[in-house]
């Protein structure tokens, strides 16, 4: 398709990222987990992605190579750096950077031109993980998302700013906020705040958009900060708003969905009647659609690096037919739209100089994506290590955080950019091998489990000063073997206490400096990054 | 224990004769299971409300015995059906011997 | 990642020899079939400390929910009277753990039916 015709392509032109043929009668663009990145940045997309029972070696599990060929991607195309992992530092001295808001807006006009009532629809994590965004409390992306003109919103990290907050902001927005699962925990009801679903009429057909937030909050962030909300899969009532929305005449049901890909895949096996799923929260960018009987589900990447875009017939209260297009937002070879430059230099003014100061140098290549290790976790379990005089480190496994090439400066924007949230304080305490087994096992229970509705969507806990065996096929309990303390190559012992060095409690009143300025500390000391190969954690059954 | 003990009931305020109705309730209790310890080790005595009952009229629609592991500010959840106007009475009663009320009306 | 959990919140919890005396306390030792009673409960607890747990029988006189992995399993009887609008009834609960949650139901007739639910109780904090 459109895809392995552009993949073919030598020269990179806005016109071939945007090329499509207009199909149908109806247009949706997906954006989603943007994480705040409102300027071109650098991404590597994941080596590890492991998948478990039914979507062991499914997409979005493969990676690579072999997800190349399975698209037909040409070695060293503008998709292989787009997409796959893989020679990146090199394609992207070719390619340059991805992403930036101002791109988005004009790749999101250029659609809107084509057809002007496309709907416009954000999957969510758009107000958490930049310096800006920590210090505007979020307001510096709702400023510049709207200037895009979004249609609709879910959720996920947004509830990391505090529930009041939340409200706060979604009070003002020209836009429905939804989530069918987001409920009032005290009475068990739908939290009125944040509608159910909302209706739109385009070319000539009546349809309905459904939100889906996060199912996990309370468990993957600190339910503490926003206690009047229980949240969950619901995929029972999810049926009913399908249900409810088809008798009032929806011709299309469209869920924007924050639940991650595999847990998505399963509930459009359950709940019958979605046509279209947009698919957010995992991370994963996918050139084409997923089939699941009659639905389509669609995955949009992260960080501002891509858009979605289909197009759709529908007719006489049925999906017809559809075209679709995973656009690369190449920002070097799109033109940024000088309205939202203009507010993104705004938002970012008054932080400048804190912005753009020069805390070090990277000699490698430093990256976040992958089941298990990436160099920015590397080194911040290095920073926690030495700036807190700890045994091991932990760095929690997100799958949001920007790259940086060898030889980048590392700026304090770039720091941020991988460690930016409301509850950032790093911890010191004693914990036992016990523990620690413990705690191992559940993070790897909550990506591994073979139910996807068991999963939450995030990638393996990163350890620094500790080696581990693990065996993904395994149940709780039994995955993780051979843990060793790598600076005496002694096996950890459940009954000894190890000093422990990590950040993200999702525990009210954890105590600590902030993440970043541990960070901050680390590399000032170290001038360049250089990192060591981390070979602790040995993969089984992946 | 008794202090600051609050029962809240949503109960519809009309219903046909013979209506199925649903009925939610929370009462303020921190329900002490028994299990806890304190800092220094010794067990916290049990302190919950170990009973709640529903009656219409004077009617028992629902009588529930709890034990420790009903969280703090007990809630419940359940279907009455009204078959003529009158009170719905609603009683909580405590380890400590307490008895906690409340009562709404349905005009059929 | 919740560092300072209490470690035994995510370790799966065994059965203990007070849910069996329980369940024959309820039983009188009669035998439990499986059907006829809903559990609903969530697959992973949002809060081990308060779990939304739902039973439903048709036709039940009383139904007795159990968390097996507590110290004490016992959580609840309800007795369904004269007026009950349904023999269906919610409330939250709370697990030392992940664990089986057992609703047993008592029918008109004097049979047993029993459904079971596993919940899991994570310690959790990362994600996408
Ligand atoms: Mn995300
Ligand atoms: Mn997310």
């Amino acid at each position: 398709g459109n895809w392995s015709k552009l993949a073919a392509q030598q020269a990179l032109t806005q016109d071939d990222l945007l090329q499509f043929d207009t199909f149908g009668n109806v247009s949706l663009i997906h954006i989603t987990d943007i994480h705040a990145q409102i300027k071109p940045i650098y991404f590597r997309e994941p080596e590890i992605n492991l998948g478990v029972g039914k979507n062991r070696g499914a997409v979005p599990h493969v990676t690579g190579a072999e997800f190349r060929r399975l698209y037909g991607i040409e070695d060293g195309s503008p998709s292989h750096y787009a997409l796959s992992y893989d020679d990146f530092s090199a394609l992207a001295q070719t390619y340059g950077r991805v992403g930036g808001l101002d791109r988005v807006a004009t790749v999101i006009n250029a659609i809107r031109a084509d057809r002007p009532d496309a709907i416009l629809l954000d999957g969510g994590d758009t107000w958490h993980g930049s310096y800006t965004c920590y210090h505007t409390q979020g307001q510096d992306m709702v400023n510049v998302m709207n200037a895009l003109k979004p249609d609709a919103m879910t959720f996920h990290w947004e509830f990391t700013l505090g529930s009041e907050r939340v409200r706060e902001i979604v009070e003002e927005l020209p836009f429905p906020a939804m989530g069918q699962n987001i409920f009032d925990a005290e009475w068990d009801e739908p939290a009125e705040e944040f509608p159910d679903y909302t209706f739109f009429e385009r070319g000539g057909a009546k349809i309905a958009v459904i939100g889906q937030a996060f199912p996990y909050m309370p468990i993957a962030n600190p339910g503490w900060m926003f206690p009047e909300y229980s949240f969950g899969i619901r995929d029972g009532r999810m049926q009913e708003m399908v249900d409810e929305v088809r008798a009032q005449g929806a011709d299309l049901v469209v869920v924007l969905s924050h639940n991650g890909f595999d847990v998505d895949k399963k509930m459009a096996g359950r709940v019958k009647g979605i046509d279209v799923i947009l698919s957010g929260h995992t991370h994963d960018a996918l050139p084409e659609p997923v089939l699941v009987g009659e639905t389509i589900l669609i995955a949009s990447g992260s960080n501002g690096k891509f858009v979605s875009r289909v197009d759709l017939d529908v007719r006489d209260g049925r999906m017809m037919g559809f075209r679709h297009k995973l656009i690369p937002i190449f920002s070097d070879v799109i033109e940024p739209d000088k309205e939202v430059s203009a507010v993104i230099e705004a938002e970012r003014a008054p932080y400048k100089a804190e912005l753009e100061e020069v805390i070090g140098t990277t000699d490698d290549l430093l990256y976040r994506r992958g089941n298990f290790n990436g160099t920015w976790d590397d080194l911040i379990c290095d920073a926690l290590i030495s700036e807190r005089e700890a045994d091991i480190a932990m760095s929690p496994g997100v799958r949001w955080g920007p790259s940086l090439l060898p030889g980048d400066p590392i700026t304090r924007e770039d720091i941020w950019n991988v460690c930016s949230m409301t509850y950032g304080k790093a911890y010191r305490s004693e914990m036992t091998g016990e523990f620690i087994h413990v705690i191992l096992e559940d993070v790897g229970d909550n990506l591994f489990n073979p139910d996807p509705y068991y999963q939450q969507g995030g990638d393996m806990v990163r350890v620094g000063g500790l080696g581990y065996r693990i065996d993904v096929t395994k149940p709780q309990g039994e995955r993780i073997t051979d843990m060793t303390l790598l600076k005496t190559g002694e096996a950890i012992d459940p009954a000894k206490s190890y000093v422990v060095a990590g950040w993200a409690s999702v525990n009210e009143g954890t105590e600590g400096p902030q993440i970043w300025d541990v960070i901050e500390n680390h590399i000032r000391k170290q001038g360049t990054v250089k990192l060591d190969p981390n070979n602790s954690v040995e993969v089984i059954g992946g | 224990m008794a202090s600051g003990v609050k029962p809240r009931v949503k109960a519809p305020k009309t219903a046909s004769a013979g209506e199925v109705v649903t009925i939610k309730t929370l009462i303020s209790h921190k329900m002490e299971s028994g299990q806890r310890r304190d800092s220094d080790g010794n067990l916290i005595p049990r302190s919950i409300i170990n009973r709640f009952t529903c009656d219409f009229n004077g009617t028992n629609a629902l009588d529930v015995e709890m034990h420790g592991a009903i969280s703090t500010n007990p809630y419940f959840e359940f279907d009455v059906t009204i078959p003529e106007s009158g009170d719905l009475q609603f009683t909580w009663y405590d380890d400590d011997g307490s008895v906690y009320e409340d009562v709404k009306s349905v005009k059929v | 990642l919740g560092a300072g959990a209490i470690a035994l919140t995510a370790l799966p919890l065994r059965v203990g020899a007070a849910g069996e005396d329980a369940i024959a306390a309820f039983t009188g030792g009669a035998d439990v079939s499986e059907g006829g009673i809903t559990l609903d409960a969530p697959e992973i607890a949002e809060n081990g400390n308060t779990v939304p747990v739902g039973v439903s029988a048709d036709g039940a006189s009383a139904v007795m929910l159990l968390a097996l992995g507590n110290p004490n399993p016992d959580v609840a009887v309800f007795n369904f009277g004269e007026l009950a609008g349904s023999q269906t009834a919610s409330t939250r609960i709370r697990l030392a753990g992940t664990q089986d949650v057992v609703a047993i139901a008592k029918m008109a007739d004097g049979s047993f039916a029993s459904a079971t639910k596993n919940v899991k109780v994570t310690i959790g904090g990362c994600g996408g």
